[in-house]
């Protein structure tokens, strides 16, 4: 399939990180009382975003991979036999 | 439960995500294969995320926590025994023949290798499954929502009443599921179960993450409870040492050969996803991909049970907010765990020694409250969600493809064009989401019919393994003799039920139901492995003595369908790491080395 599924989750993370981190640096200290003293809205959003970031970088790497080392157009025909991974369609 | 802004928005952006997905992946639904097999073009890691995403429905989030609580680490045989073997089983051995054959569901191969009648038994019993299944995670989404009473505050703010929580959370699940499936077909169910596996991972990691830290680590659970809450075999020699009342034989023969086998081999809900995959390759490395991450599990998600029964007794639990207000119920539970609750008295639960029954299933959920402040909260609700929507999923793109192919284009219009079987698969989605609905609605009014339905697939499961393993393998097994040992399979899994009773229970849904007991188990999980052990040894003897009796198929038919007849895929080319085989191993000796890190 054209979308390389590594993109809508990088994008994803990267959101719900930066909304995490962004609030867990503006929000109360009180808060923090049942996670151990532990800002976790911050320490976990910028997990997250790292995740995304990671996510979003490998996505992007092979998605221009496969826009170089595109060949003929995707066979349709699943009626074959043993076939190899077509390059994605790209929009 | 005190949701602010920030969990609505982390709710938010997530379900606009779920079917934002499924409109860019519209404009690629051409056909029914694209919408039915994912266009067979998916990467093979990709197809293994899928695999045991649509797998980790509600009930392994909220179940594996709660037998966690309640047997300890021993609950990871459900991993270590009763997954990993058959997922690198099905990788190896079985996916050749599906993935080769190119059946576009399992009970198509049953046509292909046996006749119509087996692929019909096995279809409809199957269509049927999948409905009932979704419709339960639908149940147990929504009650899940009402007990924690997440809806609550936004219900007060636009003054309807309480009663409606469970209505809307059932339709708000039912539309979800229904776009994105219905916009990209498979592809948007895969995409968004790799999507949900890292979310659950994500809200789940911390929670972990949090507990263990509090809790003094691995070594605070071992002093803090019992030893046989932190081993997993060392109890199995007898069923009366160890917490699951089970023996090894009996654990390791039918959890760990039977039933697991026949899940992961031959229920099409997994296999589909492996089906869509771009190559035979790809195909075979699906589940053992999947193994990896699956093998690990057990520290996502039975830890938190053992962490809420490790953890200090809490003398009252805060049930959230009540319509008027904060709502304090003084209880007694064990740990984070509070006992369950009589709905009419409010007072808990005793059992007949006169102790309070613990209501496991709520381990998560309390975790949940107890560590996370709000933002990370709204994280941890969302995976929640997100579990129950991947297992509905799930379930209604394996029941749109079986009711498409195998009911309607077999039995009902054949010869139609392609698009016509598109329409079809589409209106089957819409259909069988509405049916889950129903059961849904069933399982809140009729608690026994739902318990009954389940013990009837367990009998029509039992048996299943049996059928393929004897297909595939040896090429002289036929039509009829497969059809006549399903049959026989499944009967005795009712007669043996039938007669035999668990400890301390009484006779009924539990077993016994024939009048007589010729035996009695220590454990309901002994007697469920052993109903399975009875109804596969049966369904293969009768499989086998039937199909002697009975004429073979001539071989040129089964080329491509059994193993001694059929050319080995070649992957010597590739590296190891890339090839099945040794892939397969690398799962297998990391697994062994797990069960010998938690003896």
């Amino acid at each position: 399939m054209g979308l390389d599924v590594r993109l809508p989750i990088g994008a994803l993370f990267v959101i719900l990180g930066v909304v995490l981190a962004s609030f867990g640096v503006v929000s109360d200290k009180a808060l923090y009382e049942r996670s151990l003293g532990i800002n976790i809205n911050l320490e976990w959003g910028l997990v997250m975003l790292g995740f995304g970031l990671i996510m979003l970088i490998f996505g992007r790497h092979r998605s221009i991979a496969d826009i170089e080392g595109r060949t003929s157009a995707r066979d349709r025909s699943a009626e074959e036999g043993e076939k190899t991974c077509p390059p994605g369609k790209q929009t | 439960m005190n949701l602010t802004l920030v969990d609505w928005i982390v709710m938010l952006v997530y379900f606009c995500f779920v079917l934002g997905i499924g409109f860019l992946l519209k404009r690629r639904v051409n056909t029914s294969t694209d919408f039915f097999l994912a266009g067979r073009a998916i990467p093979a890691w990709v197809c293994g995320l899928a695999f045991i995403s649509a797998n980790l429905g509600a009930q392994e989030v909220i179940g594996m926590a709660a037998s966690g609580a309640k047997y300890g680490i021993a609950t990871s045989h459900f991993y270590w025994i009763g997954a990993i073997p058959a997922m690198v089983f099905v990788g190896l051995f079985m996916m050749p023949f599906y993935y080769g054959s190119r059946a576009r569901s399992v009970p198509e191969y049953l046509r292909l290798r046996f006749d119509e009648k087996t692929r019909g038994l096995n279809a409809i019993s199957f269509a049927t499954m999948t409905v009932f299944s979704s419709g339960i995670s639908m149940y147990a989404m929504a009650r899940l929502i009402q007990t924690l009473h997440i809806f609550d505050v936004p219900f007060q703010r636009m003054s309807l009443s309480p009663e409606w929580i469970f209505h809307v959370s059932i339709i708000f699940s039912a539309v979800i599921v229904l776009g994105y499936i219905l916009l990209g077909g498979l592809s948007s169910a895969i995409y968004n179960e790799v999507l949900q596996f890292f979310l659950i991972v994500a809200g789940f990691l911390p929670l972990v993450w949090l507990g263990l830290k509090n809790v003094g680590g691995w070594h605070g659970i071992t002093r803090q409870l019992p030893s046989g809450y932190t081993h997993s075999w060392s109890g199995m020699g007898s069923a009366s040492t160890n917490r699951l009342g089970v023996e090894w034989f009996g654990l390791v023969m039918g959890l760990g050969f039977v039933l697991s086998f026949g899940y992961w081999c031959t229920d099409f809900l997994v296999i589909q996803r492996a089906m869509a995959a771009d190559s035979m390759t790809a195909a075979r490395r699906t589940p053992l991909i999947a193994a990896i991450p699956k093998m690990f599990f057990p520290f996502l998600v039975i830890l938190p049970g053992l962490i809420a029964i490790a953890l200090p007794t809490q003398t009252t639990i805060s049930t959230g907010m009540g319509t008027s207000g904060s709502r304090y119920v003084a209880t007694v539970g064990q740990g984070l765990i509070p006992a369950k609750i009589d709905g009419r008295t409010g007072l808990p639960i005793l059992d007949n020694n006169g102790k309070p029954i613990l209501d496991y299933d709520l381990a998560v959920p309390t975790m949940l409250l107890h560590y996370f402040p709000t933002g990370v909260l709204g994280l941890g609700i969302t995976a929640l969600l997100a579990s129950f929507m991947s297992g509905m999923a799930g379930n209604v793109t394996a029941f749109n493809t079986v009711w498409t192919y195998d009911l309607y284009q077999s039995y009902i219009k054949p010869n139609a064009t392609d698009a016509h079987y598109l329409v079809m698969g589409r209106l089957a989605t819409v259909f069988g989401i509405a049916l889950s609905v129903a059961a849904a609605y069933a399982a809140a009014h009729f608690n026994n019919i739902m318990d009954m339905l389940q013990l009837v697939f367990a009998f029509v499961n039992a048996p299943l393994f049996a059928t393929f393993l004897l297909g595939m393998f040896w090429k002289r097994a036929t039509g009829h003799g497969a059809f006549a040992g399903l049959l026989a399979g499944t009967g005795s899994a009712a007669f043996h039920h039938g007669l035999t009773i668990p400890t301390g229970a009484t006779p009924g849904i539990k077993g016994a139901w024939l009048g007589t007991v010729l035996h009695v188990y220590p454990s309901e999980m002994a007697q469920n492995f052993w109903t399975a052990i009875w109804a596969w040894s049966m369904c293969f003897v009768v499989t086998l003595v039937i199909s002697l009796l009975t004429r073979p198929r001539e071989e040129k038919e089964l080329v491509g369908l059994v193993y001694s007849l059929t050319e080995r895929p070649s992957d010597e080319h590739l590296p190891w790491h890339k090839r099945p085989i040794g892939l397969g191993v690398a799962v297998l000796v990391l697994t062994v080395m797990l069960n010998l890190l938690f003896w």
